[in-house]
């Protein structure tokens, strides 16, 4: 098992034919994803990648029964894009986009209160469920099938925790980046509670990073409904309040959304935390200990 | 993006919301025109600068003649002021905001946000205006009543009313708060704002409100699809290098100390500052270079770093995913080669191919020196800048 995807999800890719939308939908194929067409506006039935290209999502849902999209758009067409799919019913959406303006995503969220879609990101690297079917922009050949469920709020910090327990033999069952932007689709509690049910994942790695206060409610949540064991690390300890670090989410306001705060939140509810995001294999490997 | 008070009005008045009456002069022979135009026998001279705290500074003074307006005008005018917002240096005063008096009756805080939990606009207000806000969120969260607005339904009466009773509002001012309400949050709306705050706002003798004070933040998300408030952009107010980063589409900020940092991704960014403090240095930047790194990025990036001569080693960290290690090796040997620097580098690469790329650094003869993780390559850095 895995969670959210496997190898029978079928995929479609809005912003097909653009340059990251092609570069992006390569890899997909080349790692065995069940890409089965794209979506690109006034594009409709020509071929891309010798899959068929629509004009619409709901076309491309009747006509290849896709469950999923991943979304390459420019940051203002975005929030259309995800509503569409969203309309068309489409059950996970995963939006790799960076830089969409947070009331776009404001607005996006309140639409989709009610509708049986989840969304992953934006501004995230995507979903993979090793050996099965990569979703967004991380580099699929670092990953192993395995026993690690991984979920972070950036995207370098989730390879190295993906290279590091691939080093230690544990490998992953599945990837999420939920992403850097302060309001985003799926959150931690989201991705923690699949990955407590799923019974291929026996340990789980959580990279958070300052702003906001997810990680504090993942701590209260991990504490009473999470059994395997979790490991965790927070970038920006020596973040300077009030300067937004890199992601438009990574920020500390008001004495609120520091390091240390979360740092200590996921300590008391019982997560291994790490300083060095290098560590993290190590870490997760010693929770296997015999 | 940050713009100024006298900026921010604009849009108030744009938008409904009332202000003193004022203007804003660059000269003090300006100021004194601005204040005899105006009338009466007090102004004020605000220093207009992006931060603030600016009145125990000493940036905002009440002139009782218009000699007096045109000397505070000419002391404040090309200074730099410090304030406990800014760092050392203070930010240039390159205009003041010159203001009728206006007599206070009552000070209250407002402001309208975005709340990321709630994922909702929250209008926040307080009878105790005039004050610290985070000072009183912390000591008497109960003077801060919060109204979130649902972004299908908009603004709704009953909240101005809420709000209204909250600051203790006479009839006459109710009707007014709900103008200034609706008006900041056309404003907010319409113009991608990511902050609004009035502190104070004030009720005069006169039973009148105004916004004696004002602060907006906009999305840079959306700054592009605004070219009035990109107009307001104020380079001077900004660390020369943060600006000079953001035409190379890096993300660069600031921090203060000797070993500078080049990493791609801000998660990694963020991790490598803090392993330089774990290991008792201190990181003269964030930066990230962003994930397709390649020589002439990495270059801009050096030139950033070194610009002003601070830095004693550098510290490159880069895990290379669907841009192999070897190929970013071989940019960052290009860019050092043509670069001819004097000190330092330690490199960190992981990922695809990263042994490939370590060999091709240390065989360079470029004195680059390859380091097998980020605790050694940090520590390798803290050692070398401390040398240095």
């Amino acid at each position: 098992m895995s969670i959210l995807i496997d190898r029978h999800t079928r995929l479609i890719c809005q912003g097909f034919t653009g340059k990251q939308g092609t570069f992006h939908s390569q890899q997909a194929l080349a790692y065995g994803t069940q890409l089965v067409g794209g979506v690109t506006p006034g594009r409709g039935g020509s071929l891309h990648l010798d899959l068929p290209v629509f004009d619409t999502v709901q076309q491309a849902v009747n006509a290849t029964a896709a469950t999923a999209s991943m979304i390459y758009v420019p940051p203002f067409f975005a929030a259309d894009a995800i509503l569409e799919a969203v309309d068309a019913g489409i059950a996970l959406i995963v939006c790799i986009t960076e830089g969409i303006p947070v009331l776009d995503m404001l607005r996006v969220k309140a639409a989709m209160q009610g509708s049986r879609s989840l969304l992953i990101g934006p501004n995230c690297p995507g979903i993979i469920t090793p050996g099965q079917c990569k979703i967004g922009i991380m580099p699929g050949h670092i990953h192993t099938v395995g026993k690690i469920g991984i979920v972070s709020r950036s995207g370098t910090l989730t390879y190295e925790a993906v290279h590091q327990t691939t080093r230690q033999q544990l490998g992953q069952s599945t990837c999420v980046g939920i992403g850097g932007d302060p309001i985003r689709g799926m959150n931690f509690i989201d991705v923690l509670s699949r990955f407590q049910e799923d019974e291929q994942t026996q340990g789980i790695v959580m990279v958070g990073e300052i702003g906001g206060n997810d990680e504090e409610r993942a701590a209260e949540f991990i504490k009473t409904q999470v059994s395997k064991p979790v490991v965790g690390y927070i970038a920006g300890l020596t973040a300077p309040s009030g300067k937004r670090m890199g992601h438009a989410g990574a920020i500390v306001t008001g004495g609120l959304g520091t390091a240390a705060g979360k740092v200590a939140a996921l300590k008391a509810a019982g997560v291994e935390m790490v300083n060095s995001p290098s560590d993290i294999g190590l870490a997760m490997r010693g929770c296997f200990a015999d | 993006m940050n713009i100024h008070e006298y900026q921010a009005k604009q849009l108030f008045r744009q938008f409904s919301v009332p202000t003193p009456q004022g203007d804003v002069a660059t000269t003090p022979q300006q100021a004194s025109d601005i204040a005899q135009n105006l009338g009466g026998e007090a102004w004020v001279v605000k220093a207009q600068i992006h931060a603030g705290a600016r009145g125990k500074a000493g940036g905002v003074k009440v002139a009782n003649n218009l000699a007096e307006v045109a000397e505070f005008s000419a002391k404040l005018l090309g200074s730099h002021l410090v304030t406990h917002q800014t760092d050392s240096k203070g930010l240039p005063v390159n205009a003041v905001l010159v203001e009728e008096v206006s007599a206070i009756k009552n000070e209250f805080y407002l402001s309208l946000l975005i709340d990321r939990e709630a994922e909702r606009l929250i209008f926040m207000a307080s009878a105790a205006g005039g004050m610290d806000i985070e000072a009183v969120a912390a000591q008497t969260p109960e003077k801060i009543v919060r109204v979130a607005v649902h972004p299908a339904a908009g603004l709704q009466p009953y909240q101005g009313r809420l709000l209204a009773a909250a600051l203790g509002l006479g009839k006459e001012q109710q009707p007014q708060l709900q103008t200034i309400l609706s008006g900041i949050y056309q404003l907010f709306l319409s113009k991608d704002a990511t902050q609004i705050e009035i502190n104070p706002l004030i009720e005069t003798e006169q039973g009148q409100l105004l916004a004696l004070d004002a602060k907006i933040n906009f999305d840079d998300n959306a700054i592009a699809a605004h070219a009035d408030i990109a107009a307001f952009r104020d380079m001077e107010q900004e660390d020369p290098k943060e600006a000079e980063a953001k035409n190379f589409d890096l993300n660069y900020i600031t921090l203060g100390g000797n070993i500078g940092c080049m990493v791609n991704g801000a998660g990694l960014a963020m991790a490598t500052m803090d392993m330089v403090k774990l290991k008792g240095g201190a990181p003269a930047n964030f930066l990230d270079v962003g994930g397709g790194t390649n020589k002439d990025k990495v270059k801009e990036a050096f030139k950033l770093i070194l610009a002003d001569g601070t830095v004693k080693a550098v510290l490159v960290n880069i895990f290379g995913g669907i841009v192999q290690c070897d190929v970013i090796a071989a940019g960052i040997l290009a860019a050092v080669a043509e670069m001819h620097l004097l000190i330092p580098v330690v490199v960190r690469l992981e990922g695809t191919n990263a042994e490939q790329g370590r060999a091709m650094l240390n065989q360079s003869g470029l004195g680059l020196i390859a380091a097998d993780d980020l605790n050694s390559a940090a520590e390798q850095a803290v050692a070398l800048a401390e040398a240095a």
